[in-house]
């Protein structure tokens, strides 16, 4: 009797993966899925923080996907290991702030790790030649089996005919003739083999996975590196990135603003770790301050907090002030008027 | 992160065991049930709070994560 053949699949949540992955199945290979957690993921809890976005169904779609595909999923967090990726990308970024190639690089190989750990066979990525213009191309795709170190045991079923044969293919493991040829940014190949497998939900793809990608997020990011100095980082900086609205009035210090319920809830956790604000004649935002303040700043603090309230209108509008590891204060303030808020405050 | 908390938990833990996962992200009552399901684990119940929940697991027979 032949050895059952065991894959590991990188799973994201969206379709590519999911179809890659039941492409293989479909040949008897046993498939388990690996999720990476980078913190930059947009995913899970992102969705669940602001309360207009509760009333929409929501899911961690890596889960939900190894569960539509029956496999076991294993979730790897590399926040700490990932730093050195953002920090250093070897082939550089994209459009913002993502290491699209680098990344890919580095969750195959810690894939590659994964399976010798578990003596699993080969890798099974979502991957199609031409679809993204860092990570996916003709050129970058043989240049992540060789660096990751994953070599040919790399298969890319979605696209595996228009690829050199992989050792699952020449090992008779995996039928080559049962793979695909697709190619390019048209999702049309992929929507109509999810048709003819008989899937009819999954993730739409709309923006991509990864905060990385999104313009704003990275400029929140660049900014939050040039104030500190340097570009260190860790897990609550990247979170509290994703929340509020940020605006940086001072050099040394900027002002993260809830703007609804749900954000005020999970800024609410952070008041332990910086000095933060919140009208209290008024209904009005939570707001924390990163960075470093005096009394003139702590006012003017208070006068753009009071803006962001009910009493944005009113003569005076009472904040209380709480610096980190400090009495609170209670300061009578007149809002800052919209006008005299720069454009260039908002990071 | 709640899931990724539970998941290395119960890797330290033996079939049988329980595991109670106070959390206050309100995905975990539909992510830690899922991640139950597809690794062989026995949901026990989720209790509401006002603000946190608390999501109660059995270990099951699978040899990791």
């Amino acid at each position: 009797m032949s050895k059952q053949r065991k894959a590991v699949a990188l799973i994201s949540g969206g379709l590519d993966s999911m179809l890659a992955t039941r492409v293989v199945q479909e040949q008897g290979i046993h498939v388990e899925g690996i999720n990476f957690f980078t913190g930059f993921c947009v995913e899970g809890h992102t969705h669940a923080i602001r309360k207009h976005e509760r009333a929409k169904p929501k899911r961690n779609n890596a889960l939900w996907v190894a569960e539509q595909l029956g496999i076991r999923l294993h979730i790897v967090d590399i926040v700490d290991e990932y730093k050195d990726v953002l920090l250093n990308p070897r082939h550089g970024y994209g459009k913002n702030l993502n290491p699209c190639l680098d990344c890919k690089v580095f969750m195959v190989g810690k894939a590659h790790d994964w399976m010798r750990e578990h003596d699993f066979d080969f890798i099974i990525t979502g991957e199609v030649v031409g679809q993204r213009p860092m990570s996916q191309r003709s050129a970058t795709m043989p240049l992540v089996a060789e660096e990751s170190g994953v070599g040919d045991r790399l298969l890319r079923p979605l696209c595996a005919q228009r690829l050199p044969e992989t050792l699952p293919e020449r090992e008779g493991w995996i039928d080559r003739d049962r793979l695909h040829d697709f190619s390019g940014r048209s999702r049309k190949p992929q929507v109509a083999l999810a048709a003819e497998l008989g899937i009819e939900d999954y993730a739409q793809p709309a923006g991509g996975c990864c905060f990385l990608t999104d313009a704003s997020y990275s400029a929140k990011l660049a900014d939050l590196w040039q104030a500190r100095g340097n570009r260190e980082y860790d897990l609550d900086d990247i979170m509290l990135l994703k929340v509020g609205r940020h605006l940086r009035p001072r050099a040394h210090f900027k002002l993260v603003i809830a703007r609804e319920e749900g954000e005020v809830k999970f800024l609410q956790g952070y008041r332990r770790q910086f000095t933060h604000l919140l009208p209290t004649s008024h209904p009005g935002p939570l707001a924390l301050l990163d960075g470093r303040a005096d009394a003139d700043d702590l006012e003017l603090a208070a006068r753009i907090v009071a803006r962001f309230s009910q009493g944005r209108d009113a003569d005076r509008v009472r904040v209380e002030v709480v610096p980190l590891g400090g009495e609170a204060q209670a300061l009578e303030v007149a809002p800052l008027a919209t006008d005299a808020i720069p454009s260039g405050w908002y990071v | 992160m709640p899931v990724i908390r539970t998941q290395n938990r119960v890797a330290e833990l033996a079939p049988g065991d329980e595991l109670a996962v106070t959390c206050t992200d309100p995905g975990a009552a539909k992510d830690i049930p899922a991640w139950c399901r597809i690794n062989g684990h026995e949901l026990l119940g989720i209790e509401h709070g006002d603000d946190e929940l608390v999501v109660t697991v059995r270990v099951g027979a699978s040899e990791d994560g």
